[in-house]
């Protein structure tokens, strides 16, 4: 006879679940700490007064965080638009690759903070700047992940392809790009959540709306809680673009390894 | 570039339907040329099934690269059916040492991948697929991925890909080398039956002595590297041979004399 288990058992069985779990934990832990320790809040808010604050400061918050949004997604989108096509070049050309990936690499060593500012000067205090420095954080890993993904084709399926007397633009839509897709998928999760902090580092330097405006403002004037809100805004962001992007994997590569366990696997 | 007739071997037999004069193959590396393959002459016969034996590097996988195209000829010719090789042939059908299928695809669609990719007609085609899939006992399994099915099965779906098309030539670089031996000997089997319904002329690359006998008209046994051609064997065993004949005295004669080519180099291919 089966017996049915708890429901406290059943709750952290399921996966879902288990990051609100966690979540849930780690903020009795820290409403604990600053009890034991008496820790006053200019220094660490309570998990209440933030939550608080994201009620009351809702709108605001909510206001702020789609400018972000907003200058994420153009920067990811630019990561992609640009970096896919680039990475193909770099990937299928020696000449590219050799003049292009050392800049690429060395352009990555340069802190986009310091250079943030320069954006500031070149194209004012719109949403551009904001766009540039997401762009600059999410598309290196694009690239590395996409150059990688069209070059780990083995010689045998090349082979292959050239045996069927396969044209480059075969050997492109049915070998290589089927190919790179989990590999360019994992770049793309890696640069969903760079662009969120490529985005708020150009607010930080110059800007007079966004999440990161208001995080400097918080900061200024030592609000703490608000502090905690905007944070906590933006992670929620970059949790939602990632899982966007995690959808879009789950639908266009239902056939690979890291997606067996659910989707394919239902048709076993 | 079409030779007289009378430059082969001289075996009064069916047409030649590869020829293979003077190939030689030579790999440019860092440290100077190296040399893979010292000329070779040898022919295959239409209809006939040919199997290359040797040790491991001896080039007998360069020598199938040659053959399908895959790979320039650094001397001599290939020619198919007259034609000479440059580059891959239409004709030819090749079963690569891993399955190579695309996970994708699902097995149909893999099979169909050799239709798409040459343009050939769809409907027949598919049709064509899906006799083949029967015939290696794949029926039921058209709609899996690859890596749900066994590594057997996998290589079956691979000869179903090479077949599809309806290549005069099947090309085989030790398509059973990654299966278990009980596996293996299924498989032979499997391929012996394919090979006497489909008629196509065939080149396999093996290391595994009792499986080129097994399988053949004739054994090319090679020697070790650079490759050049150690004897060339007829396999007399009547048809269709039997998992039974393999204990028998002149199959073990026969592995025995090919055998002997591998001690006397020192050498000891598994």
């Amino acid at each position: 006879m089966p017996v049915p288990r708890p429901w406290p058992r059943r709750l952290v069985e399921s996966e879902a679940a288990r990051p609100l779990i966690l979540i849930v934990v780690i903020f009795v832990l820290w409403d604990m700490v600053i009890r034991l320790f008496r820790i006053p809040p200019y220094l660490i808010p309570t998990p209440l007064s933030v939550a608080g604050m994201l009620v009351t400061e809702w709108p605001r918050l909510l206001r702020e965080g789609l400018i972000t949004g907003y200058a994420t997604l153009g920067g990811f989108a630019l990561s992609i638009l640009l970096g896919i096509p680039i990475a193909m070049l770099i990937a299928y050309s020696r000449l590219v690759e050799s003049y292009v990936y050392p800049l690429l690499v060395f352009s990555q060593s340069i802190p986009k903070i310091a250079i943030a500012p320069l954006f500031v000067v070149w194209f004012g205090f719109g949403i551009f700047p904001k766009v540039i420095s997401a762009f600059l954080l999410g598309f290196f890993p694009v690239v590395v992940a996409t150059v990688m993904g069209f070059k780990s084709m083995e010689p045998e399926m090349i082979d292959l392809a050239r045996s069927m007397r396969a044209s480059r633009w075969q050997m492109f839509m049915k070998f290589s790009l089927p190919q790179a897709l989990p590999s360019i998928f994992s770049g793309l999760k890696v640069s969903a959540t760079l662009a969120v902090v490529g985005a708020v580092v150009g607010e930080f330097v110059g800007s007079n709306s966004g999440i990161g405006y208001l995080l400097q403002i918080a900061n200024g004037n030592f609000d703490l809680p608000l502090m905690f809100a905007a944070l906590f805004v933006l992670s929620m962001m970059g949790v939602l673009l990632f899982g966007v992007v995690e959808l879009a994997e789950k639908l266009m590569i239902p056939w690979h390894q890291s997606r067996r366990g659910d989707a394919v696997g239902l048709a076993v | 570039m079409a030779e007289s007739a009378t430059g082969g071997a001289g075996v009064a037999a069916p047409a030649a339907l590869i020829r293979v004069r003077g190939v030689a193959k030579t790999y440019r590396a860092a440290e100077g040329d190296v040399q893979s393959l010292l000329p070779l002459d040898f022919d295959i016969r239409q209809g006939e099934f040919l199997s290359v034996v040797g040790p491991s590097g001896c080039g007998k996988s360069t020598l199938l690269k040659l053959i399908a195209g895959l790979l320039p000829v650094s001397h001599g010719v290939i020619d198919i059916a007259g034609q000479q090789v440059d580059g891959p042939a239409p004709g030819i059908g090749i079963v690569f040492q891993n399955h190579v299928l695309l996970a994708w695809r699902t097995v149909l669609q893999n099979v169909m991948l050799q239709i798409e990719v040459r343009k050939l007609p769809r409907e027949s085609g598919l049709e064509h697929a899906r006799k083949l899939i029967d015939m290696v006992g794949l029926n039921g399994f058209e709609n899996k991925f690859p890596w749900q099915l066994s590594g057997g099965m996998q290589q079956r779906a691979s000869i179903c890909r090479a077949l599809v098309h309806d290549p005069a030539i099947l090309l085989m670089d030790e398509p059973f080398g990654a299966l278990d031996a009980m596996t293996r000997e299924k498989m032979n089997l499997e391929l012996q039956r394919i090979w006497a319904a489909a008629r196509k002329t065939v080149l396999l690359i093996t290391h595994s002595i009792p499986e080129s006998i097994f399988l053949s008209d004739r054994v090319l046994v090679m020697t070790e590297r650079p490759g050049a051609i150690a004897a060339i064997y007829d396999v007399a065993l009547p048809r269709p041979r039997t998992l039974a004949m393999m204990g028998s005295p002149e199959f073990a004669r026969l592995a025995q004399t090919i055998r002997g080519h591998f001690y006397s180099q020192g050498t000891l291919d598994h």
